[in-house]
């Protein structure tokens, strides 16, 4: 006797699924979407008051103000890309700022080598958070809450109640924060520079498209043989590196600062990145949205008091927006999963 | 000449349990080589060991006739070992042609990646198997033929001397197999070693040259595939005394009390129907992936099924509600005990008392000292071992930690218990312990649903036997009749002839 042979549980796909419908395509294309709004916004808020754009200030102000923000928010998104997260990048922002202030005050070093030694202390903290993740196995949410405090606790000890006098800071430093060139503020170059540099590398090198790779499936990465520990701990070098340039540019722009400069910079740098869309979860996004996502944030901070909205409903639309941002995110992927299977029954 | 691979005398063990004693394992060029043996014989051991993925405790490891040492999945893949998976392991977010050539994309002059190359590159090897995988779409969703197309498209751009194959064609179609073999030959074809790992013996037989049995983690025969019968390779996977070291008590056998009708989910498992009685112990055994564990799971409410019904003592229970399951009379020890069954981090006396929490309170409030009270005449009973009730259960032994989730429903005073792999991972003394519970209380008048991919398990332990292959119930076996060789041949065979 002979039993008819049970179905596979699992028949397979044909060879090509077209995944992706085209409005997803257009959705998915979170950049060229936030341009379309940060444009939006800034003509709303323009007609509303013509300054807010049309005058030499504001056109300036709107350039170099977001600057800050987009470089610590592409240091914390090359984090969030491997599946991890910095907490810590407000703390790190906050000491570099006193450090270098201080260098300028107590030595006669040029600003060059001062600038230089900032960004080296700033890796160095991203360091001491990279080593404890890639060595330690402990959840990088859990290192960088810590490091953040202790960093933190380190700027109060140091500085008590001291602040930045402004005429610690030299007047070329504090010229290169306002000057511009043709009519571009030199922050705003720096902002662009760190992105191209960065956008770059992580679609172009091998090492960057490994980050891709770890954040993307971690075990596959252990059997594909890429050496997760370096995988791990490189990007939180690169946040620390990059919040010390942020660091720096706060200190060109107020020319001041004490020891609470940057608390909770870092929930801004998550949202930009969010916002922007790099996956929570690691493996996807790019630097030119983390970018705009910082640009826009920061925006949105400048224009609502213009727009004569209660600033306590800032916070609010903040909120939102990275709500939706994220739930856009899972809404379509959860989209593609079920297409992806409705694929394989068929 | 030498050998392309050659492992001797592999030992490897995981805290108590020895999972490699003695191995041994050949592979030339040019050759098809099929390795077999049950569930937990030791084969996914050893490949991880030539993969790289684990390091061996002792012996001799040979590539090409020279002694290799791999500290690393990378220093494996570098010396010409590529290892596919059952679950292929891509990366979802990447393009296919990345997952080609993640780690050494092609570079243009001015130091980017190529792009263009790289695409054409992996139109070039997936075409080269026959088979057409837009470089450009993102790996996730892709089906795991073509996710395993992608990984043997990997090793062949590698350069891959060694190829293993664990289980690849599980989850595949029967025309998907056939594209699968086709290329294995060519593979062979091009001299390159083959390690194919699978249940299925009709695929064994008309593709291998060569098969390599393995039992208890020890090397048991190699032979030419002409030169053995299906019927000698089942003998060999399952031979070995059961003798008594499961000593099933004979109980009186009662009322039915668990009754399943046509329980189907799509995909999954198929027109499910038995029946479990009162003092009965009804083993479902079947090789790993056949379906067993998601029918227990849909039967405790744990997974949801399309259609059937599951009766307790002839009351409905409702479909995905484990809560209402519980209050019915079942208990339900999962496979994945750290996972699924266990507070890891609280203490042994709160994961006894676990499921009796409200029963055992009073007012509302439960107190350490019923807590104890409870915990400490269940582990008494049980023989747990452990230095004081406080201790936290994640400390323990696997064995006592196997007892503890016993003990945990043994409170709740079920009349059906539901056991899925008592024993994995538990030391031979501890196991033997496992069994004389689950024994007594079939004796006590329990009906016991188990399974077990351990043969001599389900063999010393059923009085009844349903074996569960693709998601659906083959064959049933009486206690008389279900010999190892009978049952192993139903779990891998799709017709219902029975070796002799």
């Amino acid at each position: 006797m002979t039993l008819q042979k049970a179905p596979t549980p699992r028949t397979a796909a044909t060879t090509t699924v077209p995944v992706r419908s085209v409005v997803e395509r257009l959705f998915r294309a979170r950049e060229l979407s936030l341009l379309v709004i940060i444009i939006a916004f800034i003509a709303v808020t323009t007609a509303v008051q013509p300054s807010y754009l049309l005058s030499a200030g504001g056109w300036r102000d709107l350039l170099r103000g977001p600057a800050m923000l987009v470089v610590v928010s592409i240091g914390e998104a090359i984090v969030i890309l491997t599946r991890n997260i910095d907490l810590s990048v407000g703390s790190i922002l906050g000491l570099t700022t006193y450090l270098c202030g201080d260098l300028m005050h107590a030595t006669s070093l040029p600003i060059l080598v001062i600038v230089l030694i900032g960004l080296a202390f700033g890796a160095a903290l991203g360091l001491v958070n990279g080593l404890l993740v890639a060595f330690l196995d402990v959840p990088s949410l859990v290192i960088t809450l810590g490091t953040q405090y202790a960093y933190r606790g380190i700027a109060v000890l140091w500085i008590g109640g001291n602040f930045i006098r402004p005429e610690w800071v030299p007047g070329s430093f504090k010229h290169f924060g306002l000057s511009q060139i043709l009519t571009i503020p030199w922050l705003f170059v720096v902002g662009l520079v760190v992105m191209l540099v960065s956008g770059w590398f992580l679609s172009s090198r091998r090492g960057g498209r490994d980050l891709y790779a770890l954040g993307s499936n971690p075990d596959a990465a252990v059997l594909y043989g890429l050496r997760t520990r370096q995988l791990t701990l490189v990007p939180f070098m690169i946040s620390g590196l990059l919040s010390g340039l942020g660091g720096i540019m706060y200190l060109s722009i107020f020319a001041t600062g004490d020891s609470k400069v940057g608390i909770g910079y870092e929930f801004q740098a998550i949202a930009a990145a969010v916002v922007g869309g790099v996956a929570i979860t690691g493996g996807s996004g790019r630097v030119w949205g983390v970018a705009l996502g910082g640009f826009f944030l920061a925006t949105l901070g400048t224009a609502l008091p213009v727009l004569n909205v209660p600033s306590l409903w800032q916070q609010a639309i903040v909120g939102l927006l990275i709500v939706a941002a994220i739930t856009l995110d899972r809404a379509f992927f959860i989209v593609r999963q079920r297409q992806a299977r409705k694929a394989v029954s068929e | 000449m030498s050998h392309l691979l050659e492992m001797r005398g592999v030992n490897k063990s995981f805290g108590a349990v020895a999972a490699l004693a003695g191995a041994n394992f050949v592979l030339d060029a040019g050759s098809i080589h099929a390795l077999v043996g049950e569930n937990g014989a030791g084969k996914s051991t050893l490949v991880k060991i030539i993969g790289g993925l684990h390091e061996r405790d002792g012996g001799e490891f040979l590539l090409e006739g020279d002694a290799v040492e791999f500290q690393s999945t990378a220093a494996a893949k570098d010396a010409g070992i590529a290892v596919i998976y059952q679950e292929p392991a891509l990366f979802p977010d990447l393009s296919v042609a990345e997952n080609l050539f993640v780690g050494r994309q092609p570079y243009t002059g001015r130091g980017t990646i190529d792009r263009a190359e790289m695409r054409r590159a992996s139109r070039e090897l997936t075409k080269q198997l026959g088979v057409y995988i837009d470089p450009d779409r993102e790996a996730r969703g892709l089906s795991i033929a073509d996710q395993q197309i992608v990984e043997i498209a990997k090793s062949i751009s590698l350069n891959a001397k060694v190829v293993i194959m664990d289980e690849p064609t599980a989850a595949l179609s029967g025309s998907e197999v056939d594209r699968l073999m086709g290329i294995v030959r060519q593979l062979r074809d091009e001299g390159k070693g083959i390690v194919f790992i699978s249940h299925r013996f009709d695929e064994v037989f008309s593709l291998c040259d060569t098969i390599t049995v393995m039992r208890d983690g020890a090397h048991i025969a190699t032979s030419p595939i002409g030169a053995v019968t299906e019927d000698e390779v089942i003998r060999q996977m399952v031979g070995r005394s059961i003798g008594n070291l499961f000593p099933k008590q004979e109980a009186k056998l009662g009322d039915v009390v668990l009754e399943v009708k046509d329980l189907t989910s799509a995909g999954v498992f198929y027109d499910v129907s038995f029946g479990v009685r009162s003092g009965e112990i009804v083993c479902l055994a079947g090789l790993v992936g056949a379906g067993r564990s998601e029918i227990a799971r849909a039967i405790f409410g744990v997974d949801r099924y399309d259609s059937g019904s599951v009766t307790l003592n002839d009351m409905g229970v409702p479909k995905h509600n484990p809560s209402a399951a519980m209050k019915r009379g079942m208990g339900f020890v999962p496979e994945d005990r750290r996972k699924q069954g266990f507070a890891m981090t609280a203490s042994v006396q709160t994961n006894i008392t676990l499921p009796i929490r409200n029963s055992l309170a009073k007012l509302g409030i439960l107190t350490s000292r019923m807590e104890v009270a409870s915990a400490a005449t269940w582990a008494r009973r049980l023989q747990v071992k452990m230095r004081a009730l406080d201790t936290e259960a994640g400390m323990l032994s696997g064995g006592n930690q196997q007892k503890i989730v016993l003990a945990k429903w043994l409170a709740t005073e079920p009349k059906l218990l539901i056991v899925d792999e008592p024993t994995r991972g538990i030391d031979v003394g501890t196991k033997s312990e496992v069994h004389r519970l689950i024994s007594e209380l079939a004796g006590n008048g329990v009906a016991v649903l188990m399974i077990s991919s351990e043969l001599p398990e389900v063999l010393g332990m059923a009085d009844r036997v349903l074996v569960v292959r693709e998601g659906r119930i083959t064959r049933e076996f009486a206690r008389k009749d279900a010999t190892p060789e009978a049952v192993m041949y139903a779990a891998t065979h799709a017709t219902e002839e029975v070796a002799t």
